[in-house]
């Protein structure tokens, strides 16, 4: 096991550059990745032109469907060309063997901007990134509340309101959530288990730059008139909609290919290169939600991919496939897309408890409860959430006999979230817990999650799914379970690990601040929303009956405050990563995990001569504990001592 | 971990009486909490009482909370008890090391998956007894209600408006829609263009509606009163403008309602497709008229 396969570092091999061919050649970067990429838009769009220009119903609608698709294609080939991710296997199907040694480490911010090999760099970049898109998906999101603060009156029209609506909830739901394994993931899985590197750094780096393309085409579509369809696209609406349409199922199937490639990264990582001794029983709770995850994407993006694809070609190339009447059908998207659907969103549940597992302990001064218990609850998500999909269409007319199943397998899946709830129990019990501020955030999952899971059982019941189903009940039951969840999640990992990846802490005043005010103003925003539900208000509507009005300002005003919260958690984090720099003790948190024990700045190659893995990372209380692993410190001050490997 | 280590020592008894103060705290909380939701919340929630449907959906609705409820209060009871409790001093001391203990977990694995079963036996009970609960059973439902003396109501959505056909008033479309009180009625519900929904709030209907199938859903209606139809599923630009009003009136009421708008409504009725489950849109789209299934030129009529 984890035999050592790092590649011997690059120091006095000049001359490589980033992508691992082109010897001296240009040095590529996202720049040139946009504007190789901005080429290829403009190559695949002409071709498109050429090809389709003159079928009917282009010349009909004055629409080609085909000449944006291409457009995306050639485009977002050109964006990889253009970054250097496309050199080593082009260079290896043309039989040229690429240079073996590791891509020269770029100095400064520039390496962010970087096709590069390091776990550590792809990490920070999935982190910014996926700020990025959330902050971009939550100004969508005021611009929905502002909207809604009178019933009649309207800031925007219908379309454009249904374009933000749209947009906010792809943007969410593809852009911020799925990539959620890579900020945490990347950067942590190798350290907490002991290796050097993961098991296909140039499938995890491209992973990355999927997302930013991505997310390029998925804002594009607001000046392409948007797409009405929400993030679920039903079809025929999304067969009807014009080109924005197209971006929407471009962008989200590039995601689909990111999210599988991570994920054949992360599941290849975690079973091949743990250290010696860190047995399945012993493998951190957060790496346990990562490779509970990935199975997950495996198994259930290749279906979305097939369903944009049937998509894509109905737009573009008139198949019927989901045209009732034609030979297609209506439900055969219901049913492709929820197949990926619902497994996708338990899975955004598992990183979410994989960090709140992880980080628990550490602040409660106590071992983890029922470890086993806490695994079968991860795989028991993981697995049931495949049988559930239908309970999304319960009321579509599909296969009601089926309803009761469904309805069972849903329900079923209380049991395993249930084990997380005595875990984490558990572990309070009778702990010594140290309020810091990522601890806040995580006592604030558990709250957030009780009511997502609660309102999960009322949605799941058939009949009362028949008064909640698309209001905003369900609404407000999964924003409790996405952001309640697993946004505080990420807000405990980031005030968690911040001293891990840049050597910062965090200042705990201004962290509760902004936990104190996030946590309220959540709450208060999403509570009355299934108020609402139940009232009648269903969902994606611009219009919304007279006596709903008291409530929605509230939660607008709510929402402002909460967006207000968060704006000040990104200037102040940011503030202190680029200005005041608050420098922190290594491990300020007294952790056993592994990841904590190499230091800051993590060397590259993250450890000097592979650990030996001696106990658990959660044995705290046991004064007669081994250390987590054997390894002699490689930190800022011995890496220079420590350099070579074998 | 070279640093010195502070390790109290541990004692069950203190552990039994944490235990004690927790139930004894959560008891109370939770039967207050229940009696308030079943007596003073229950008979206000949705979607009323208009409905056989709309009565077990509320009936389910109150099982459920009272049964969440506790749970619920429990998990609070806990972590507000364990914050005010559990806390780490200046001492820095760690916790006790336990890693599990068989009989809470056995205790709450057998609790939780007890109760998870009793909600889909009984959800599924409450699923079929009133005939699928009021949802859409799709084109050959096999709950239907005891009786065969049904009134037929066509729901035909398209974007945006819903119409309504009465099979047995001679196939008329009419805009609004009127029902007669103490009266099984049978919702056939289809779409001209994209998936729409038909959504009946105080009735307890919910019924997708999509093109090219016929969506069944059953209701009884016990009370007479003005009920809301929403399209609740997203259907392009006015879906949120996709709404309008109901009655539920005496059936002497209806019977004159439905023969004066068959009448008023003849010479247009003659003009329609004859009466089918689905039909197909004209190429006009929206508004353009509608033809019956598998005869798009509607020369067949
Ligand atoms: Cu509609």
């Amino acid at each position: 096991m984890a035999i050592d396969m790092s590649q011997t570092t690059g120091v006095g091999r000049g001359g490589s550059s980033e992508g691992g061919g082109l010897k001296k050649g240009p040095k590529l970067n996202a720049f040139t990745g946009v504007l190789v990429g901005a080429l290829g838009y403009l190559f695949g769009h002409w071709m498109g032109n050429a090809i389709a220009g003159g079928y009917q119903q282009v010349v009909g609608s004055g629409q080609n469907d085909t000449a944006i698709l291409l457009g995306f294609i050639f485009g977002t080939i050109g964006f990889f060309l253009g970054l250097g991710i496309l050199n080593y296997p082009l260079q290896k199907m043309t039989g040229i063997e690429p240079p073996t040694d590791e891509p020269e480490q770029a100095q400064g911010m520039m390496k962010y901007f970087r096709y590069t090999l390091d776990n550590k760099v792809v990490g920070i970049q999935y982190l910014f990134g996926m700020l990025v898109y959330f902050f971009t998906a939550g100004l969508l999101a005021m611009a929905i509340r502002t909207q809604l603060l009178s019933p009649t009156n309207h800031i925007w029209g219908p379309a454009t309101y249904l374009e933000v609506v749209g947009e906010h909830g792809t943007m969410m739901m593809m852009m911020m959530t799925s990539v959620v394994m890579g900020p945490f993931g990347n950067f942590l899985v190798p350290l907490m288990i002991g290796s050097k590197r993961v098991a296909f750094p140039r499938l995890e780096a491209a992973a990355f730059w999927f997302t930013p393309a991505a997310y390029i085409i998925l804002l594009s579509a607001l000046w392409q008139g948007g797409f009405q369809s929400g993030w679920t696209g039903y079809a025929p609406l999304s067969i009807q909609q014009g080109v924005g349409q197209d971006a929407y199922l471009f962008s989200f199937g590039l995601l689909g290919f990111s999210m599988i490639c991570s994920a054949l990264n992360m599941t290849a990582t975690i079973i091949n290169y743990r250290a010696p001794g860190m047995r399945w029983s012993r493998l951190p709770m957060l790496a346990w939600g990562m490779i509970t995850v990935a199975f997950t994407m495996l198994l259930s993006v290749p279906v979305l991919i097939v369903g944009l694809y049937v998509m894509a070609l109905d737009r573009s190339a008139q198949t019927s496939m989901l045209y009732a009447g034609h030979g297609g059908s209506s439900f055969l998207w219901e049913n492709l897309f929820w197949f990926f659907g619902h497994p996708e969103v338990y899975l955004l549940a598992l990183p979410g408890f994989g960090v709140v597992t992880e980080i628990l302990p550490v602040f409660a001064r106590k071992p983890l409860f029922a470890y086993k218990t806490s695994v079968a609850g991860m795989i028991g998500v993981a697995v049931l959430s495949f049988f559930v999909w239908q309970h999304h269409l319960f009321q579509s007319g599909m296969n009601p006999d089926m309803r009761p199943l469904f309805m069972l397998t849903t329900e079923l899946i209380s049991i395993p979230t249930g084990f997380l709830y005595l875990v984490g129990m558990g572990t309070m019990w009778r702990s010594r817990m140290r309020f810091d501020v990522p601890m806040l955030f995580v006592m604030a999952v558990f709250f957030n999650f009780l009511f997502g899971g609660i309102t999960g059982v009322y949605v799941s019941d058939v009949p009362i799914n028949v008064t909640v189903h698309g209001s905003y009940f369900v609404m407000a039951h999964f924003h409790y379970t996405i952001m309640g969840q697993l946004m505080f999640s990420v807000m405990a990992a980031i005030y968690y690990y911040t001293p891990l990846y840049f050597g910062i802490k965090l200042s705990e005043k201004l962290g509760k601040i902004h936990f104190w005010t996030m946590f309220i103003a959540f709450n208060s925003t999403f509570l009355p929303l299934f108020a609402l539900g139940l009232l009648g208000m269903p969902r994606r509507v611009f219009e919304y009956a007279q006596r709903l009005q008291h409530l929605n300002q509230w939660v607008s005003v709510s929402a402002f405050i909460l967006g207000l919260s968060l704006a000040f958690f990104a200037v102040t984090f940011v503030w202190q990563l680029a200005v005041s720099k608050p420098k922190s003790p290594p491990n300020p948190w007294e952790s056993r995990g592994l990841e904590w024990q190499v230091g800051y700045p993590v060397p590259h190659g993250n450890f000097a001569k592979i650990p030996v893995i001696l106990a658990g990372p959660y044995e705290y209380g046991d004064p007669n504990a081994l250390p987590v692993a054997e390894l002699s410190a490689v930190g800022a001050h011995s890496a220079s001592v420590s350099g070579g490997d074998e | 971990m070279a640093k010195t280590m502070n390790f109290p020592t541990y004692s069950s008894e203190e552990g039994k009486k944490h235990a004690r103060n927790i139930v004894a705290i959560w008891f109370v909380v939770a039967v207050i909490a229940d009696l308030i939701v079943w007596f003073v919340y229950g008979p206000h929630m949705p979607p009323g009482t208009m409905t056989d449907q709309a009565r077990g959906a509320q009936f389910d609705i109150k099982v459920v909370s009272v049964m969440a409820v506790p749970v619920l209060l429990f998990l609070w009871t806990f972590g507000f008890y364990a914050v005010a409790k559990f806390r780490g001093g200046k001492d820095r001391a760690e916790g006790y090391y336990i890693k599990g203990n068989v009989k809470t977990q056995a205790a709450w694995y057998i609790i939780t998956a007890s109760l998870v079963l009793f909600l889909a036996g009984f959800g599924t009970y409450e699923l079929v007894l009133p005939a699928g609960a009021g949802g859409g059973e799709g084109p050959s439902p096999i709950w239907r209600p005891s009786t065969n003396k049904l009134l037929q109501v066509q729901v035909i959505a398209q974007q945006w408006r819903f119409t309504y056909r009465w099979p047995q008033f001679g196939g008329m479309e009419t805009t609004s829609i009127n029902l007669p009180i103490n009266t099984e009625i049978q919702f056939n519900v289809t779409s001209l263009d994209v998936i729409h929904d038909f959504w009946a709030y105080q009735l307890g209907v919910k019924a997708d509606a999509n093109p090219d199938s016929n969506n069944v859903a059953f209701a009884k209606t016990l009370e007479t009163g003005r009920f809301t139809v929403r399209c609740d599923e997203l259907c392009g630009i006015w879906h949120g403008a996709m709404f309008n009003y109901g009655h539920v009136v005496s059936q002497s009421q209806f019977l004159s309602w439905a023969q004066s708008m068959e009448a008023q409504n003849a010479s247009v009725t003659k003009l329609l497709p004859k009466y089918a489950t689905t039909y197909t849109p004209s190429y006009l789209g929206a508004g353009g008229g509608y033809y019956p299934a598998g005869d798009p030129n509607g020369t067949l009529n």
